[in-house]
């Protein structure tokens, strides 16, 4: 079942719709709600490899719906540690569980300095509201 | 910035919740719950779809059969009153115009269901063709028409089994609709043609039988797994009929626009196929991505029903036998697919 809307506190995120989750120097990075729901039901993830050093503001891999496909644009900067390979082989998950179970990657981050840069919940809720 | 047009259930739509997409210059349903929820609803049970963008043309008169006859690939003489045929409109070079369905609704009046973006172009056709003793007219904005489908469609809807590619003139809970034994999903259906007036109060009884509402994106989903060419992608007026491997539409005994060229390929065979492949490799395929060694993808998607990227590709004739491995270059990534027989997806009984 796809998931009811919402915006988790904890979380960090950016203008194209991606969240960060922070453990220390360890980042969970996924898609959000409002991402999953412009897409539709998810049928293709392309992972970064593990170990590839990804940027933020660039693109590190892609998710697809049936009829569309969108980059994953990194919201910070790290080195790939984990990919969720339960979305590789179910990519619904991610509309299922966007924040949870529907995480796309786990980094190591590079620079620390960039956190402060994202959006908290409430500005990245004032940004949908613009849209 | 153009106006889009509207159907008739533009506000069904929305009521739904529908996503409404630009479509040849219609907004138009692409999903209401999820492209895959629907396409299984085609699949397993029924569903409806508003397809009252694509265009009806009617020509009459006591000439009007030779006139499609000199212009139509396949041959009308193999039908006949209340009997539809798929067909092909072709130009000098064997190119097609557009692909459609006519209906003979008596030995002098035919009407002919076309793609929405080639209504005006295949009207422009007919018309500066007409003959003495044919009339073309474009009756499109008169009617709606309601594409239910599916395997249950029939029995939901109250109607008797029929042939397809067969219609009559029934009612449908008391609306008078003209029903057609057709489809663009591969499973059991028709197509409900109705007085624009009476579009909605249909659509409220087909969703009450139990119909799911279904967008386009459904529809490409459900047309690709059994391999129905899509005009503008798969067809053009740059391809030919037996390249794309609807020979069997072009009745090359009669003349018809482009027939000497259609006899040319086929008596040379055609130097590229368009063939049918599944990924092997995860991966959605597009279209318009390369294929190495040559060719291209003209239609692709995800399988509901196989869970693998499927698509349409134009390779050379020489490489195009089912089992042979393409590498369709998606994005950059090198990613392995195999030619198949038609259709991608057939229903096991």
């Amino acid at each position: 079942m796809a998931a009811a809307e919402s915006y988790p506190e904890g979380l960090r995120y950016n203008a194209e719709h991606d969240w960060a989750s922070i453990e220390g120097d360890v980042a969970t990075m996924g898609i959000t709600w409002y991402a999953q729901d412009s897409l539709g039901e998810l049928v293709h993830y392309e992972p970064p490899d593990v170990g590839a050093t990804i940027a933020k503001d660039n693109s590190y891999g892609e998710v697809e719906s049936v009829k569309a496909v969108s980059d994953l644009v990194s919201p910070l900067s790290g080195e790939v540690l984990e990919v969720n390979e339960r979305v590789v082989s179910t990519p619904e998950v991610v509309n299922d569980d966007p924040y949870g179970e529907g995480w796309l990657v786990k980094i190591r981050l590079t620079d620390t300095g960039e956190l402060a840069q994202l959006l908290d919940v409430d500005a990245y809720k004032r940004h949908l509201a613009d849209l | 910035m153009q106006t889009l047009s509207r159907t008739p259930l533009y506000e069904r739509h929305v009521a739904l919740g529908a996503r409404l997409v630009p479509f040849a210059g219609w907004e138009m349903p692409v999903s209401y719950d999820g492209v895959i929820s629907e396409h299984r609803a085609v699949r397993t049970d029924c569903g409806v779809f508003d397809v009252s963008h694509m265009g009806e043309l009617e020509v009459e008169g006591p000439r009007a059969r030779e006139l499609l006859q000199s212009l139509l690939a396949n041959d009308l003489d193999r039908i006949g009153p209340s009997r539809a045929q798929y067909t092909l409109l072709t130009n000098e070079r064997g190119g097609i115009v557009d692909d459609l369905i006519v209906y003979e609704l008596d030995p002098c009046r035919f009407l002919l269901i076309v793609n929405a973006s080639n209504r005006e172009a295949d009207y422009e056709w007919l018309k500066g063709r007409e003959l003495r003793g044919s009339d073309v007219r474009d009756v499109s904005d008169d009617y709606a028409l309601l594409a239910v489908q599916g395997p249950r469609s029939i029995e939901r809807l109250g109607l008797d089994p029929a042939p397809a590619f067969t219609f009559a003139e029934a009612t449908v809970d008391g609306l008078e609709c003209l029903v057609g034994r057709t489809g663009y999903t591969g499973e059991v259906g028709t197509e409900l043609l109705v007085s624009a007036d009476d579009a909605s109060a249909l659509w409220d009884r087909v969703v009450e039988r139990g119909a799911v509402p279904c967008g386009l994106g459904a529809r490409d989903t459900l047309r690709l797994e059994v391999c129905y060419p899509l005009h503008g992608a798969d067809i053009t007026p740059e391809t030919d009929a037996i390249s794309a491997g609807l020979g069997w539409v072009c009745a090359l005994d009669k003349d018809f626009t482009g027939v000497e060229e259609l006899r040319r390929v086929k008596e040379a065979g055609p130097s590229r196929r368009l063939v049918a492949f599944v990924m092997r490799d995860r991966a959605v395929p597009r279209q318009g991505m390369a294929i190495a060694g040559g060719g291209e993808v003209t239609s692709g998607t995800h399988s509901p029903m196989l869970d693998r990227g499927i698509g349409l590709a134009y390779v050379a004739a020489s490489a195009a036998e089912p089992g042979r491995e393409l590498t369709i270059d998606v994005r950059g990534r090198e990613r392995r697919a195999e030619i198949v027989r038609k259709p991608i997806y057939e229903r096991k009984e």
